[in-house]
């Protein structure tokens, strides 16, 4: 399992990353997006993968570390208010500019 | 009371700003009083805080009195109150420069201005390194809104690059924050500072990759050298007090360097000690270079005076870098005036913008002003301090730095500091002389200033004398505060008592 894990968060991170560099607002926040989708995932994993174990002590032998469970919780709602953001923004920069190159510059050549 | 007063500095912002929310237009004199007044109790409460961390004893607040290592702490030291205190007084300045028409030329102004406060002063006191992700997200989310305040397309276009950056920057701290965790299995950072102490071997690589990224995101936020593209063009364009409010945002990453690096990666911690250094000290270097040449290529006031906060970043670094205790006061006496003086230069340019009319802050010939000479008399006073020539407190904080350098150290600070010193000075002098005395012939433009400008200005601006006069009291203070930083150990013994027997 330890693998499927790491080698969908590398797969999530690398399109997140590709993504990020483009030149047209909307990939970039669509990189954004997935690079927190990979981040939250890598967070999720950070107290050791538990299957079938519980976050609370005393209820079964296996223990889940619950701490990363709550960041990831915290990690998410902020992802959450920062697209809405930058999808708000990058709108306004397209209406704003006239097209929605990250620079705001009219292309020359495509 | 005396207790819970090390929670004031965030509960109080969040308070203000929750008042604030109340009706989001009009009511003008209402929502400006209630953020002066904030903004004044928050001056009152961090100087009773210095007072508090002068004596040399730490204390910390638990949040909901959950005991650390497991409960969110607020720490206060001598550096988290000396950064709170300037904090506040750059948040009196640029709040009362807000109230001369600047604050209705958008929506909600005052309420985001202290919610940035809160996110500063949280990420000044905190004690957790994942509630100093929180805390920097909130400044960040405060100052996203800030900086598209009152619209308009150099600030979108500005905007969306500062945005985009910060929140892959937020990423790749989550993902360091992570690996710490995973290696020490704590977030506490005198915790993992006690815990870096038995590390075993084999987790050495990670935690080096995982501090050597936090480096990374907070090199982002304070601007050194290969990720610093986008302050100027972010400062240039922003609302002027909201541009002085940001002149304490990167030394929010300098103050994160310089706590994580000095309390977690110090001596207890074995192969790792000092891991940053060589990192900073030469990043440090090239930034100071390439801002030199910056502040002389910028044509326009704003720029030049990002460029001349690009200047400030790089002379910190290397304070940072040279790793003595001798350096980090010399470093934290700089920060104090640079923050100032800086923060003072962007108010000062808006209003010379302001009162030009059409050419604005380029550097170009316009018609004489109303005000000139008034104007150009804070204007010499501003250069003089930040380029760093006696009397005033740059020329003070620049010695100090110099001084501190040692050895192999003097032969690359010295040249490096003071050719950015003469850039400064040169862009300057001439910023100055082509605004105030190269006029066109005519009748003088623009309207006069609005009283609260320049008491806003002036109020920032008068700490250039006022750290000459004081400079006794505190370079003591920050001094003592470079000892206290050189001896982490202290800390961890007040947060974690038990701490000091397994040694």
């Amino acid at each position: 399992m330890e693998m499927l894990y790491a080698i969908t968060t590398g797969i999530l991170t690398a399109c997140g990353l590709y993504l990020t560099l483009r030149r047209r607002t909307f990939p970039v926040v669509v990189g954004l997006t997935l690079l927190s989708y990979a981040v939250n995932l890598f967070l999720f994993s950070m107290g050791g993968l538990t299957t079938d174990g519980a976050a609370l002590v005393n209820e079964s032998k296996n223990i889940a570390d619950p701490l990363p469970q709550a960041l990831v919780l915290t990690a998410i709602v902020i992802g959450f208010a920062m697209t809405a953001f930058v999808v708000i923004l990058a709108m306004r920069a397209r209406s704003e500019a006239g097209n929605d190159h990250v620079d705001g510059k009219k292309e020359d050549h495509e | 009371m005396i207790q819970h007063l090390i929670v004031l500095p965030v509960v109080l912002p969040l308070i203000a700003g929750i008042l604030l929310l109340y009706q989001r237009q009009g009511l003008v004199r209402y929502k400006r009083a209630v953020s002066v007044v904030a903004s004044v109790l928050l001056l009152f409460v961090s100087i009773a805080l210095v007072n508090q961390a002068a004596s040399g004893e730490i204390t910390y607040y638990a949040l909901g009195d959950w005991q650390p290592p497991f409960g969110v702490v607020l720490v206060l030291d001598r550096l988290s109150a000396l950064m709170v205190l300037v904090t506040a007084i750059l948040a009196v300045g640029a709040v009362i420069f807000a109230c001369g028409g600047d604050d209705e030329k958008g929506s909600n102004f005052h309420g985001l201005f202290q919610w940035q406060l809160l996110g500063i002063n949280g990420a000044f006191l905190t004690g957790d390194l994942f509630n100093l992700f929180v805390f920097f997200e909130v400044l960040l989310l405060a100052s996203y809104a800030l900086l598209l305040h009152g619209g308009g397309k150099a600030r979108i276009h500005a905007s969306v690059h500062y945005v985009v950056l910060n929140l892959a920057g937020s990423s790749l701290f989550l993902i360091a924050v992570g690996i710490l965790y995973g290696a020490t299995g704590t977030l506490n950072m005198a915790d993992m500072a006690h815990k870096l102490a038995s590390l075993p071997a084999e987790r050495e690589g990670l935690v080096t990759a995982g501090a050597l990224m936090l480096l990374v995101v907070f090199g982002l936020k304070s601007a050194i050298l290969p990720l610093y593209f986008w302050l100027p063009r972010a400062y240039a364009a922003a609302p002027a007090p909201v541009a002085a409010l940001f002149a304490i945002m990167t030394k929010v990453g300098i103050y994160a360097i310089l706590r994580v690096y000095s309390l977690i990666f110090s001596d207890q911690a074995g192969g790792l000690v000092a891991l940053e250094q060589p990192w900073i000290w030469w990043l440090a270097l090239a930034t100071l270079a390439a801002a030199g040449v910056g502040v002389i290529a910028a044509r326009d006031l704003r720029l030049l005076v990002a460029y001349l906060v690009l200047i400030s970043v790089g002379t910190l670094l290397a304070g940072i870098g040279m790793r003595s205790p001798a350096a980090t006061s010399a470093l934290l006496f700089y920060l104090i005036h640079t923050t100032l003086i800086t923060g003072g230069l962007f108010l000062l340019a808006e209003m010379i913008g302001l009162q030009r009319g059409k050419p604005g802050t380029r550097i170009v010939k316009g018609r004489p002003l109303v005000q000139g000479n008034a104007l150009s008399i804070t204007f010499f006073v501003g250069a003089i301090a930040i380029a760093g020539l006696p009397p005033l407190s740059g020329a003070l904080g620049k010695a100090l730095m110099l001084n501190a350098a040692e050895g192999s150290e003097r032969l690359w600070l010295w040249p490096l500091l003071l050719l950015t010193s003469l850039a400064s000075l040169i862009a300057l002098s001439r910023a100055g002389s082509t605004l105030f005395w190269r006029s066109h012939r005519g009748s003088p433009s623009g309207s006069i200033l609005s009283r609260y400008q320049w008491i806003g200005m002036l109020w920032l601006l008068s700490a250039a004398p006022l750290m000459v006069a004081f400079a006794g009291p505190v370079s003591s203070y920050t001094q003592a505060t470079g000892e206290q930083l050189a001896n982490p150990q202290l800390l961890i013994n007040t947060l974690l008592p038990d701490a000091g027997d397994t040694q």
